[in-house]
């Protein structure tokens, strides 16, 4: 068992893990994206409320959303471990540093990135998770995305919110294979492909909603 | 050339350092960059002041002894180079430079310009070797081998361990130099009987010294003067976890 310990302790360890939740957390953006689409269908939220009840009532659904809970709470847990380390490991800064001639502006700016995007999870839960799932409310979920949507303060920040899910998304999708090991001069093209379509696809698909209602609504 | 040098100084290891600006006029285009640091250095004697400490042996780029922050980057601003490959021509007349020692916990400055990078020694004395003697060179046909996976493993071994990867890293993350030690072997079949035990004891030693870790910024890749590829990084990541699962 030692070794399991020994390895979730080490510098790539931890890397590891990381990139292993941060797939894990892509795949649950697009089951999520995709159910959201059916707030576009001009049946006055009803396919969406079938949709949400089932997903706040299944028992399978609430055993994976531990999973989901889990997989959020370890990847943030183990990165805000590795940025402090990674901070530690540099107590005297350069007088001049010029960082911008040898990496992207995206990869320097994970934690930060990362970081919106969870202030975001935790107002985004607080508005629907919360009050639907914990205090209970008169409005149907449908009601209450259109309404919140209807709030350009409210809007604006989910947008905001996720173009810096995309910029996250950017370096993380193809950083997490990296880490994983999965360099290959015939796959690596094709993984950062993916990535650039997916940290653009599935933010703006997500942003398309609060913009959407806030037009027609 | 006139310039206006801003230089850490620093007395010893328990000194705290700050910069000191000189001025530098007569410098040749030609000279190199440690080259200009000597005429500072003479200047300097002459007037009966501390010379800057700076290390050096080679000067022509295979020694990995040089190494400096040079205004904001790693080696200077020239990619695949040492510091002491960099010419005065790659400045213009009348800049300021900037020149500071590698930042990096496990890189404590010893002296002005000088780090201690013995950590990275310990790395290489943890696994970086194959225990058994292997011999003189075997015939070329001896030990079968194809040329792309041999050229990969000289890529590889072309690192120097000058720490520049560290420097430049915004973890001071050692990984590449890690990474480059454990390819060289991990690719050619004098290095397989240790593959396993070797990634384990070199990846415990580099956390044990206090290194950051990789955040794949790819900074390490852009500043090496052996322009070694972030490639190794992952083969490292995949010789660790298997060596783990094991």
């Amino acid at each position: 068992m030692r070794w399991i310990i020994d390895f979730l302790n080490s510098s790539i360890g931890k890397k590891i893990i990381v990139s292993f939740t941060g797939i894990f957390l892509c795949s649950f953006l697009l089951v999520h994206l995709s159910g959201n689409f059916l707030l576009f269908r001009s049946d006055q939220g009803e396919a969406f409320e079938v949709y949400s009840k089932f997903m706040s009532t299944n028992g399978i659904i609430g055993f994976l959303e531990i999973g989901l809970a889990l997989g959020f709470a370890i990847h943030i847990f183990n990165t805000l471990r590795l940025t402090l380390e990674n901070k530690r490991a540099r107590p005297v800064p350069y007088a001049v540093n010029k960082a911008s001639e040898n990496s992207s502006l995206t990869s320097r700016t994970m934690f930060y990135s990362g970081l919106l995007v969870l202030s975001f999870l935790i107002i985004h839960l607080k508005s629907y998770f919360w009050e639907h799932r914990i205090v209970g409310s008169d409005l149907t979920m449908y009601q209450s995305v259109v309404e919140s949507f209807k709030d350009p303060v409210y809007g604006g920040f989910y947008v905001f919110a996720m173009v810096l899910l995309g910029l996250h998304l950017n370096h993380g999708f193809e950083s997490a294979f990296q880490t994983l090991g999965l360099n290959h001069k015939k796959y690596t093209p094709i993984i950062k492909f993916l990535g650039l379509l997916f940290s653009i696809i599935v933010p703006a698909g997500f942003a398309s909603m609060p913009i959407y209602f806030f037009i027609y609504q | 050339m006139k310039l206006t040098l801003k230089v850490w100084r620093q007395k010893d290891a328990k000194s705290k350092g700050d910069f000191k600006t000189y001025e530098l006029s007569d410098v040749s285009p030609d000279m190199s960059f440690l080259e200009m640091i000597d005429i500072l250095n003479e200047k300097l004697i002459d007037s009966k002041e501390d010379p800057i400490a700076f290390d050096h042996d080679c000067r022509e780029g295979i020694c990995g002894s040089c190494g400096l922050y040079v205004n904001g980057r790693a080696h200077g601003l020239k990619r695949g180079i040492t510091v002491c490959q960099l010419h005065m021509r790659s400045f213009n007349d009348g800049e300021t430079v900037w020149i500071e020692p590698w930042r990096a916990k496990p890189f404590p400055v010893l002296k002005d310009l000088i780090v201690d990078r013995s950590p990275l020694d310990r790395i290489m004395q943890a696994g970086g070797f194959i225990s058994a003697r292997t011999g003189s060179a075997p015939d070329a046909h001896a030990v079968l081998i194809d040329h792309d996976t041999a050229e990969l493993a000289m890529d590889a071994a072309a690192c120097i361990g000058c720490g520049a990867c560290v420097a430049a890293c915004k973890n001071a993350s050692a990984m590449l130099f890690v990474s480059a030690k454990v390819s060289q072997f991990a690719l050619l079949p004098q290095g397989h009987p240790e593959r396993e035990s070797r990634v384990l004891a070199m990846v415990a030693q580099m956390d044990k010294e206090g290194f950051g870790s990789c955040t794949n910024t790819g900074a390490c890749e852009a500043e090496c003067p052996k322009s070694i590829s972030i490639t190794n990084i992952a083969r490292l990541n995949r010789e660790y976890l298997k060596a783990v699962i094991k």
